[in-house]
Formats: C-alpha cells, sequence, structure tokens
C-alpha cells in the first residue's frame, strides 16, 4: 500500500466523517425552518381539498408561551382542539396553583381560533377581560391563565 | 391520521427516511473506518469487517425497528449519532487490539454494545410514557444513593481497581453501579426540584446583582454537595463527583433560572476540591499530576500517561497520522480513558473536532427535546440527562488535554467498559422516549364538540 493511497483513504474518511455532522445538521436545519423545497402540500394537491382555509397567509401557526414556568414552549397548530390544565393528558400541562386540571380549551372554527372556559375556578383571561363564552383570539393578544400567558403566532 | 401528513408544520414529521439514511451512513463511516485501521497496519481490508460491520448494522436496525415501532415519532438524529461515536469507539478498540495491545478486546466491546442495545429496547418498550418516574422520584434518589455508596462500603479487593474504589466485582464480572446511579439520581432531582422549585426560585432577597436564596432553602444543596464530597474522599473518585455535583447544579438553574445557585454551587465545589486537596494524600496526588504532568519527578510515575496522550495528540497533528499508522498503544489504558487522545492521534484535530461535534448534535437534540416537552417533570429530566452527557463529554476531555484535573470517567460510547455502555443507552432510551412524547401532534379529539356544551367534573 503506497504512502499516497494511505493520504487518499485518510483524507477521504476525514471528509466522510465531516459530511455525516453536516448531513447531520441538515437534518435539524430541515426541523427547524421546513423542507428547502415546497412543502408536502405542493406535491400532494390531493391533500389540500379538505381545508381551503387553513393554508391563507394570516392563520395562526404556532401558540407560543410567553410567560409562567413554562415560558418558550412551544406548540404546533393543526386541526385538533388545544387543551390547557393540570391534567396530564392536557395538551399544555400547566404546574400552576391558580389553574385547575381543566381549565381551558382552544380550537379552530371557520379559520379561527376560539378560547373557551372549561367552567375553571380562576378564570381565563383574553387581554384584561375574563372570557365568559367561547371568543375568537386574534394573533399576538395574550391569554392569561393563572401565572402562564399564551399567545399565538403566525 | 390525515391533519397530520398534510400539516405545513415541519416539526411534526416524522423523518423515518432520514433516520434510516444517517442510520445507514453511520455504519458505512464505521466499516471505512474498520478497512482504513486494516490498510494501515497491513496493507490489507481485514477478515472480519463485513461480520463487525454488519453485526453492529443489524443491532443497529434492532434498534431503528424497535424505535419505529414503540416511539415512532421519536427525534430522527439521536440514534445515528449515537451508532456512529459508539461504532468509532469499537474500531479504536478493534485498532488497539491489533497493536497489540493487552486489555483491549473489540468483541467484548461489540457484545455489551448489544447488550446496550437491548437496553436500549426494553427501556422504550417498558417505558410507555417518560412521566411514570415522576412516581419514582423517592425510589429513585434512593436507589441511586444506595449503589453509589455500595463500593464505598465494600472492602477494598471487591471494589478497587487501580486506585478507585468504584467497583463491583465478583470473580471475572464486575460492575461501575456508579454508572447507573447517576441515571436514578438525575431522575431524583428532577422530581424534587420539579416540586420545590417555586420556593427555591422565589423566595430570598436581593443583594448587588444576584438574588440570595434564603438560608433554609440552602439544605438540598449542602446535602448533595456533601454527598458528592464523600465520594470523592471515600470512592477516591473525583470524577463521579464533580459529574454528580455539577449536574445538580446545572438542573437548579434550570429550574429555578437564578445565577445565584450557580455561583453558590461553583465556591462550594471549588472549596470542597481544595480543603479535600489539603487533608487526603491521594487527591492531593491528583492535582499535583495535574499541574506539574511535565516535571522530570513526576514525567515518569503519574504524569506519564497524561503526558503520553498529549505527545499522542501532538504526533496527530491537524490530519492525523492515519488510521492504524500512528503508536495510540503507547498510552497506558488508551482503550478506556484515554481512548480520545489515542483517537485523535489517528484522526487529528479534524477527526476530533468532528466526533466532539457528534457529542454536540446529541446534546443539542436533548436540549431541543427539553423544550419542546409540555411538561415540567420532562423538560427538567431532558434537560438534565443531555447535560449530564455533556458534562461528562467536557471532563473527560478537559482531563486529558490537561485543562482541567484528569479524572477516571468514561468517554461516552467511546471507551471500553460494560457497564458506562449500558447506562448511557439507557440514558439515550429515555431522551428518545421523551422527544417522540414531544414531537407527537396534540392527540385527536374523539368527537366534534359544539360550543355551547359544558365539560363537568
Amino acid at each position: 500500500m503506497s504512502e499516497l493511497t494511505l493520504l487518499l483513504i485518510r483524507l477521504a474518511f476525514l471528509a466522510a466523517l465531516w459530511f455525516f455532522v453536516i448531513a447531520a445538521v441538515g437534518v435539524i436545519r430541515t426541523d427547524l425552518f421546513g423542507p428547502r423545497t415546497a412543502p408536502a402540500v405542493a406535491r400532494k394537491p390531493a391533500k389540500v381539498a379538505k381545508p381551503p382555509s387553513r393554508a391563507k397567509k394570516g392563520d395562526p401557526r404556532q401558540l407560543i408561551v410567553t410567560g409562567g414556568p413554562l415560558q418558550g414552549t412551544i406548540i404546533n397548530l393543526t386541526e385538533t382542539p388545544i387543551t390547557i390544565g393540570r391534567a396530564n393528558d392536557a395538551t399544555l400541562v400547566l404546574s400552576d396553583d391558580y389553574a385547575s386540571s381543566r381549565h381551558a380549551r382552544l380550537f379552530p372554527q371557520d379559520g379561527q381560533w376560539i378560547v373557551e372556559d372549561l367552567g375553571s375556578t380562576n378564570g381565563t383571561y383574553l387581554e384584561r377581560s375574563k372570557v365568559t363564552r367561547p371568543t375568537p383570539v386574534p394573533l399576538g393578544v395574550p391569554i392569561r391563565i393563572g401565572k402562564t400567558v399564551i399567545e399565538l403566532r403566525k | 391520521m390525515s391533519a397530520v401528513d398534510g400539516a405545513p408544520v415541519p416539526m411534526t414529521a416524522k423523518r423515518r427516511g432520514a433516520q434510516l439514511a444517517m442510520l445507514a451512513f453511520a455504519v458505512l463511516i464505521v466499516m471505512g473506518a474498520y478497512a482504513s485501521v486494516g490498510l494501515g497496519l497491513d496493507g490489507k481490508i481485514p477478515s472480519g469487517m463485513l461480520t463487525y460491520g454488519l453485526g453492529l448494522g443489524a443491532l443497529m436496525l434492532a434498534a431503528y425497528l424497535v424505535l419505529a415501532k414503540f416511539a415512532p415519532w421519536a427525534d430522527p438524529l439521536l440514534l445515528p449519532l449515537v451508532t456512529l461515536v459508539n461504532g468509532i469507539g469499537i474500531v479504536m478498540i478493534y485498532r488497539l487490539e491489533q497493536a497489540p495491545m493487552p486489555g483491549a478486546n473489540a468483541t467484548t466491546q461489540l457484545m455489551w454494545t448489544a447488550l446496550g442495545v437491548v437496553m436500549f429496547s426494553a427501556t422504550l418498550i417498558v417505558l410507555k410514557d417518560q412521566r411514570a418516574l415522576q412516581r419514582l422520584t423517592y425510589t429513585a434518589g434512593f436507589a441511586g444513593v444506595i449503589l453509589l455508596a455500595i463500593p464505598a462500603v465494600l472492602p477494598a479487593s471487591l471494589s478497587e481497581v487501580q486506585g478507585a474504589k468504584i467497583w463491583i466485582r465478583l470473580g471475572q464480572f464486575s460492575i461501575q453501579p456508579g454508572e447507573f446511579a447517576k441515571l436514578a439520581l438525575v431522575v431524583f432531582f428532577a422530581g424534587y426540584l420539579v416540586a420545590k422549585r417555586d420556593v427555591l426560585a422565589l423566595a430570598g432577597r436581593r443583594l448587588l446583582f444576584i438574588d440570595l436564596p434564603r438560608a433554609r432553602d440552602l439544605g438540598p444543596v449542602l446535602i448533595t454537595w456533601g454527598f458528592a464530597i464523600a465520594t470523592l474522599i471515600l470512592e477516591k473518585d473525583l470524577g463521579t463527583s464533580l459529574l454528580l455535583f455539577g449536574t445538580f447544579i446545572a438542573m437548579l438553574y434550570i429550574a429555578t433560572q437564578r445565577t445565584s445557585w450557580v455561583l453558590i454551587g461553583i465556591l462550594l465545589f471549588a472549596g470542597g476540591a481544595v480543603l479535600a486537596g489539603m487533608a487526603f494524600s491521594h487527591v492531593e496526588a491528583r492535582f499535583d499530576a495535574w499541574l506539574h504532568a511535565d516535571s522530570p519527578e513526576l514525567y515518569e510515575t503519574a504524569g506519564f500517561q497524561l503526558m503520553q496522550g498529549l505527545f499522542a495528540m501532538g504526533s496527530g497533528g491537524i490530519l492525523g497520522t492515519g488510521l492504524g499508522q500512528g503508536h495510540p498503544n503507547l498510552i497506558p489504558l488508551a482503550f478506556s480513558d484515554f481512548i480520545f487522545p489515542a483517537t485523535g492521534e489517528e484522526l487529528g484535530l479534524t477527526g476530533l473536532m468532528a466526533l466532539l461535534l457528534v457529542y454536540a448534535l446529541i446534546v443539542q437534540r436533548g436540549l431541543r427535546t427539553a423544550i419542546a416537552a409540555r411538561d415540567p417533570f420532562s423538560k427538567l429530566l431532558a434537560g438534565g440527562l443531555s447535560f449530564i452527557l455533556a458534562w461528562q463529554v467536557f471532563i473527560i476531555v478537559g482531563g486529558v488535554t490537561r485543562l482541567i484535573p484528569l479524572t477516571g470517567l468514561v468517554t461516552p460510547f467511546m471507551s471500553a467498559g460494560g457497564s458506562a455502555l449500558l447506562a448511557n443507552w439507557m440514558l439515550i432510551a429515555v431522551l428518545v422516549r421523551m422527544s417522540d412524547a414531544a414531537r407527537r401532534p396534540p392527540p385527536q379529539a374523539i368527537q366534534d364538540e359544539g360550543l355551547t356544551q359544558v365539560m363537568q367534573r
């Protein structure tokens, strides 16, 4: 085995090692920013037909916790309702003495998200006003539940 | 699950294809490394390449299938990244075995890897929901303390190997209970801090720039500190002591977001270590070997291993000598504590940086899981487990590069050693379980409830 071949093998191995790292970073990148090509919706037009309202630009896509112990948590909004409370099966589990076990619910209807208080002890607040009946949630308006503040974002 | 498949949000994708491709890539790299060792040593591809490569590939395929069945939403990168470091470790041990170096045995390491994959699968299958661990908070704490304390209590003949009293030896068979203790203790810390974090985070008063906690809230920190120092003195094990205390402080910081805890922790540990150094000769010897490793008196004795490691990395340089072409067998214990400098000699700085990045990516995936987790216990547990992995890599790499005193910790997944490999595979299984829970889309509603429906409880 000549020196040159060994040198080439050595360099090729190091290159492969780094290529692995770069590929791993690539997978993470797709996780963070979405696939580089158009998303799955564009490739499979059959699936777009179902909810025409969802693809609209102004719709909220994420629920972000902006205050309280869970600050920074992000939940991606799909078609499913989101329950908030201390119960273990809630979508967002709060450990907050001021929250009820099934405190509030967020669900999509006709292209907007609605917040509904589920008979909690201490109430749910949309901005400053107490939520007494299902109320539409605009983008970026804080919902306060106990010590936790959440917002809808694009 | 049509709502999920068509979802525009990439977070909820399963990424099975990416995972399988990365896994195959990792196994290919390991096989390449294996071939490269053979070519470098005697100019031909070793006969066992297919056995080793396919063996590792089959193991990882099994792990992948279990993961796809029992944790389908789990992070796609954790398994491939771990496969790579584990495989490179086996190749390095094989290379040292061929050198030849007594004690290095790649077949044993492959067998332990197989057992590690079994533990990984068992943990994933048994642990359906990581929140079940929260109920075991105090049991885990008790188990951790017992596991850690056994070697200290046993007579030295049953527990001491090369100056560190951290083993249980039963004839041929020996395990390091401390490796499992650290998992149990992280579970305990997470459960305990979830229960107590409000009082630890809120009570206290402000002095200059930092919020000082109340004196009585210092209890848990002081107990952990006393425990860490006792480990240091009774088991002659600076590494585990530093590892556990550092992890506790980091988790305390994650739970309370208070800088003062970190400062208190660092001061306590530094103070304790200095005091222990003055009082006990074996701790002092460790410090001496670190500070004066290159002095003529210590070079032949306590500092020899450290200096050989440094020379090895030096002769590797930027690009390394190439696999199979260096002399890593000159470093004592190159297959366990010093596998990192041995790899550094043959792969050079370029290879070491890639390996460190792979570790960093594993930790990043863990911390990402912590951010995405939906309940405080999972957040703390994922944060703690990721941190303990990062911290362990830091302590051992810092030790062999002479940044901090050398401690007898293993390089996770690379060093020869069964207990550490099993424990770390279990750690990854818990992380995988949590990332599955965190990335799983919210549960589907059973029926469409009307607006006026009132939920009663």
